[in-house]
């Protein structure tokens, strides 16, 4: 069992089945809020819940909105169980960082290359421990 | 609570200290969802007040028109709170997505954190100022403490272009207009993605608003910070300048096929002429364009309705030069504040809306629910008169 060594941006444990975007995403026009759907028409993924996910984001984009939608989702239960980043982004982890300090459910973010991103098989069930360490769990949950 | 969240910022982006700054631009007072509110209000109770001059993006209402806007009463009165929270801190209630048109401009080399995208690429690149891509929140926490994280574009080495575009075979007459650069924007944020891009080949007239149009696209549809056009913005007075005199990572050049795909990528409705509304003015639109609107426009009067985005301070030099009232009798509606794609101002029946902008026809779709079609400022003044699509794709012959 290969386990990866992330670096941490914000501790935290967590579990979830692995959603990989396999195109760049901004949080603001790209996904709802309340309902943590992506609902960009134009995103393969369209129409997929980030909800409770391991999300994996190889590479950040658009808009600097994106933190507060990341809050929102924070606030409403509709975030993605822990986010994998494969490049570190000043938008998308504050807005987690805030989302601690107004005293919501706080997720992991944990900062892993794109080669070990790209190691994990798609819908996997990933862990993600307090250390930064991210790996594939085995057997049921 | 603002330096625990400067600090923690800076951790995470692994920045070995902070650098004093000399203006902000917060994105925080557009209404998302109420966690946005209960932020700004906790800033403000704990007696929050903005360190540097500091001005505002858009909001989600409108605030000399409030009736433009279909929204609830919370969610009215929410986003009014969270406007008035930073208005409370000290910031200029400027709500504009181009501060740069309403007098803020740092100069060449200042360090700034701004928030909201086309303004980072505008400040990075056109100005020559220095901000990160700051997203909401931090930019706040930045202005409050007048400290930012000193990383990536803060820092004079991760400024040159890695990546070099040479755009020279585009013909002179498609590279003078308008139409061109939303397009060419979309394409670079595609192409480019995090890079540092350098431009070869832009005639050295292109204009402000060109420049506007392009980066509001490329960071529309790439994280574009900053992009260098050699010959026309600071840090590149030649190519050489803008690489740091090191071989880029790749050079990419643009074909007409580039382009093609990304007109293409712009409209979700080109295979109909439906026009049910159109929008202007994203980013906010300029005294300039105003007056180019009203050359287009002539003494014609629009059949459908026709938004223009602007910020007030702009809104009010144009009541003072008495070219508002014109525009307004010719069936015009200038939105100020805020913009159709950020809140509910499109008539809710739906339909197709049409725009001069790679970042209206980007987010347009997803966030309006209407479909969307790219065309310049010519395209959506005929468009708008005859009530169906008029678009002229001569310009396109390359």
């Amino acid at each position: 069992m290969d386990v990866v060594n992330g670096r941490t941006l914000i501790a935290g444990a967590a579990v979830g089945p692995l959603l990989r975007l396999t195109h760049p995403i901004s949080f603001w026009g790209g996904v709802d809020p309340v309902t943590g759907r992506i609902v960009d028409p134009r995103h393969p993924q369209f129409g997929a819940s980030i909800g409770g996910t391991v999300l994996a984001v190889p590479s950040a984009v658009g808009s600097s909105s994106s933190s507060a939608i990341m809050l929102e989702l924070l606030r409403e239960g509709s975030a993605p169980a822990a986010i994998l980043m494969g490049k570190p982004d000043a938008i998308l982890a504050l807005g987690v960082v805030v989302g601690r300090e107004l005293g919501y459910a706080t997720i992991p973010v944990v900062e892993v290359s794109p080669s070990d991103l790209a190691s994990f098989r798609d819908g996997a069930v990933i862990e993600v421990d307090a250390e930064g360490r991210v790996f594939e769990r085995v057997g049921p949950e | 609570m603002a330096m625990r969240i400067v600090v923690s910022a800076a951790e995470l982006l692994g920045a070995p200290r902070m650098v004093e700054i000399v203006s902000a631009h917060i994105d925080g007072c557009l209404h998302h969802g109420d966690g946005g509110v209960e932020f700004a209000e906790r800033l403000v109770a704990g007696g929050g007040r903005v360190a540097v001059p500091t001005t505002l993006n858009v909001g989600a209402l409108d605030l000399l028109h409030p009736d433009k806007i279909r929204a609830n009463e919370h969610k009215r009165d929410m986003a009014r709170r969270q406007m008035d929270a930073y208005v409370a801190m000290g910031a200029s209630p400027t709500f504009t997505c181009a501060p740069y048109q309403v007098g803020h401009e740092p100069g060449v080399g200042e360090q700034v954190a701004w928030g909201e995208s086309n303004a980072i690429a505008f400040v990075n690149s056109v100005l020559g100022a220095r901000t990160e891509r700051y997203g909401d929140f931090l930019d706040a926490c930045c202005a409050l403490t007048a400290r930012a994280p000193l990383y990536g574009l803060h820092r004079t080495e991760n400024r040159r272009a890695t990546v070099v575009v040479d755009a020279r075979a585009v013909p002179a007459g498609l590279a003078s207009r308008d139409v061109f650069y939303p397009v060419l924007g979309t394409w670079l944020g595609l192409a480019v993605g995090q890079e540092i891009a350098a431009i070869e080949g832009l005639p050295p007239g292109v204009t402000r608003d060109q420049m506007k149009a392009m980066g509001a696209a490329a960071a529309s549809t790439g994280a574009v910070a900053l992009f260098h056009v050699v010959g026309v913005t600071p840090e590149a007075p030649t190519l050489e300048a803008a690489t740091g005199g090191i071989e880029a990572d790749r050079r990419i050049v643009l074909t007409a096929a580039d382009l093609e795909g990304a007109l293409r990528r712009l409209s979700t409705a080109a295979d109909s002429d439906r026009v049910d509304a159109v929008a202007v003015g994203s980013p906010h639109f300029s005294i300039a364009e105003f007056e180019e609107l009203r050359r287009v426009l002539g003494d014609r009067r629009v059949g459908i309705p026709f938004y223009v985005c602007t910020a007030r301070e702009t809104f009010r030099e144009l009541e003072q030069k008495g070219h508002a009232t014109p525009l307004i009798e010719a069936g015009v509606d200038i939105v100020v504040d805020t913009c159709v794609v950020v809140t509910p101002i499109l008539p809710a029946r739906g339909g197709v809306l049409m725009t001069n902008s790679g970042k209206f026809a980007h987010y347009g779709p997803s966030n309006t629910g209407y479909e969307v079609l790219y065309g310049s400022l010519e395209d959506c003044v005929d468009s708008a008169i005859a009530g169906r699509a008029v678009r002229n794709e001569a310009v396109w012959t390359w």
